[in-house]
């Protein structure tokens, strides 16, 4: 007969949560420990689990090869925002529940030996919210791989843009954008990787314009939350609309990539993936970028610009 | 049920009274008999001529574009277009574009860029259309293809946010080198409703969120995202829609001007810094407190507020 020790077999504490976690998918109960050694993806029904930006790093770049830039950024409450607690609260509430100062991080690390440029976005601040130090942070991305002529990696995971910075969070989408037009322009390569979820204003901005967009299984990738919808809409939702299997069917993701698999997916990637040399790069403007017109003054340049655009 | 946390109340204005004054903006912005972009486009604009379709899949009803002649400026138009009475409007699907209406703004902007035409933008919507039909075919990819287009776009961009401009699916068409908005008009980041729905957890609270956002034209103006107020005649844009459109007409012919003269790379990069330089945020120090970057917006905010509410007073006849 087997001793019934007291601290045991308490209603609710059969699976304490620092030590298992249920699978919301298949609700299978995950020794931690286990689902950690397996990249957080569940054994049995292979959901991914969201991954915070540290684990998310260190994932796919080469060991202790990632050094972060503007650390220090942190959003401010340009609005007074109030909803149900004031926006500072919110802010203060998540870097002290996160450890972090805001949704995502960016900097340099090598992959298989590649440099490249880097921005992980970390949905537990906020639900990954785009307010202007996401922006901020993926155009310095953008900005800095387009100084150094290196590839840029965007690892989305964020539920859109950040609504306590109102208009301001909006415009986050044509500053990003804009600094992956001049990118695209130059001929420096972008990868755009959708992590569950990647929705709404990132994904309506650079998640969506990569030279080459990856995702992972399942991940909820869509323009309007379920809620905007079914307010909008009264049409029933389709069965696995706005997964990442949709969007790979519909020809908005070049693959869908299972966890185990990324590093060494992207590495390849970044065999082909290299800036255009600086010669043949300017003025090509042919990629997904901004324009058909080179960038550097030409003939056809001075020749128009001494025509009257009225007439 | 959680406590009812009212916003902030700015400065000493009555927080209600503050609620039902940009409510009413709501409400004018949305209203049916506002012109839309054909009207005011027919109403300041001569040869018009209309061009339809993407190119890839159909003509979206809910985005309109074509030439037209702006006192003699020639000029391409792209707009979003809602409908004046319930049937032509569910035709338009309220002005809620699917891909393929971003897509037709493409291809005129891009028409725009070689013929060295400027573009004028109208912006009205309550956002694009949230539908599977919109996500299969990738409205966010539209979206975020416009806004590219339009952020390298080497021509001129006059944008005016005439009605509601609602969200990514207004962005899209929006990103000009100088935004003016009509008095009535607003801009936010999703719906007030939407705003509610998510941040209350209810669309009762929808007033509340229109407060919250600032998605007033005199807020936007003291946030910088837009460049200049357009006033409305009395009684707003739908009393005297030609009034309203020979007021704009002058300000983008005026800007349409300013802009002609303009190097076209030095065009483009202002247009750069334009939205790379939007919103603010401070850097965290080794020691001490974060310093703001660029402070005082919100003081700024503040007294755009209270001269609004004012003004809306003194206009509004005891």
């Amino acid at each position: 007969m087997p001793i019934k020790l007291p601290f045991a077999g308490r209603r609710g504490e059969e699976y304490p949560k620092d030590l298992w976690t249920q699978c919301p998918d298949c609700q299978e109960m995950l020794y931690n420990k286990t689902l950690d050694k397996g990249l957080r993806v569940c054994p049995r029904c292979g959901h991914h689990f969201r991954l915070r930006v540290d684990t998310r790093l260190s994932l796919l770049l080469d060991r202790d090869s990632f050094r972060e830039h503007d650390a220090g950024l942190e959003s401010v409450d340009m609005l007074a925002f109030v909803d149900q607690k004031p926006y500072t609260d919110r802010l203060v509430a998540a870097r002290a529940s996160t450890g972090v100062r805001d949704a995502a991080a960016w900097g340099t690390g090598t992959i298989a030996g590649t440099r490249l440029a880097v921005c992980a976005m970390d949905f537990a601040f906020m639900g990954g919210s785009m307010g202007t130090v996401v922006g901020e942070k993926v155009t310095r991305a953008a900005e800095f791989a387009l100084a150094e002529r290196i590839p840029l990696l965007v690892i989305s995971a964020s539920g859109g843009a950040r609504m306590q910075e109102g208009t301001l969070s909006l415009m986050q989408l044509a500053k990003t954008v804009g600094a992956l037009g001049r990118l695209a322009d130059a001929g420096v390569p972008f990868i755009s990787l959708m992590t569950d979820p990647t929705t709404g204003g990132t994904f309506a901005s650079f998640a969506a314009l990569g030279d080459v967009n990856i995702a992972e299984p399942r991940a909820l990738i869509g323009f309007a939350g379920a809620r905007v919808a079914a307010g909008t809409i009264a049409e029933e939702l389709p069965e696995g609309f706005q997964r990442a299997e949709f969007l790979f069917e519909h020809g908005f993701v070049d693959m869908v990539v299972a966890r185990d698999k990324l590093r060494d997916t992207i590495a390849g990637l970044l065999r082909y993936l290299r800036a255009a040399p600086v010669d043949k790069a300017s003025g090509n403007g042919n990629g997904n970028g901004t324009g058909p017109l080179p960038r550097s003054p030409s003939m056809l340049d001075n020749l128009l610009s001494r025509e009257p655009s009225r007439g | 049920m959680v406590d009812v946390v009212t916003p902030e109340p700015v400065d000493k204005v009555d927080p209600d009274e503050l609620r039902a004054a940009v409510w009413d903006r709501v409400r004018m912005a949305r209203n049916v008999k506002r012109p839309h972009t054909l009207e005011l486009v027919k109403a300041m604009a001569t040869d018009v001529i209309e061009l339809h379709g993407d190119r890839l899949f159909r003509d979206d009803p809910a985005v309109v574009g074509g030439l037209c002649r702006i006192d003699g400026r020639r000029a391409v138009f792209v707009g979003h277009q809602k409908g004046g009475e319930t049937d032509e409007n569910i035709r338009r699907n309220f002005g809620m574009p699917h891909p393929e209406g971003y897509r037709k703004a493409i291809r005129l902007y891009r028409l725009a860029e070689r013929l060295q035409l400027p573009v004028v933008t109208f912006v009205d919507t309550p956002g694009a259309f949230p539908g599977p039909a919109s996500e299969e075919r990738g409205v966010a990819e539209a979206i975020a293809r416009s806004i590219m287009v339009m952020t390298g776009l080497r021509t001129p961009i006059v944008t005016l946010i005439t009605g509601e401009g609602g969200s990514g699916g207004a962005l899209a068409l929006a990103v000009g080198d100088v935004v003016l908005a009509l008095e009535n008009s607003i801009y936010s980041v999703i719906s007030p409703e939407g705003a509610a729905s998510i941040l209350w957890r209810s669309a009762d609270y929808s007033q509340q969120a229109a407060v919250a956002m600032r998605l007033t034209a005199a807020e936007q103006l003291a946030l910088g995202v837009i460049d200049e107020v357009v006033p409305e005649p009395a009684g707003g844009a739908h009393e005297h829609p030609e009034e309203a459109a020979q007021r704009l007409k002058v300000r983008i012919a005026a800007q349409l001007d300013t802009l002609a003269g303009r190097d076209r790379n030095a065009l483009v990069d202002a247009r750069y810094s334009r939205y790379r330089n939007m919103g603010e945020f401070a850097v965290a120090t080794p020691s001490g407190e974060p310093q703001p970057e660029r402070p005082g917006m919100l003081d700024r905010i503040r007294r755009a507020a209270q001269f609004d509410d004012r003004r809306r007073r003194t206009a509004t006849p005891a």
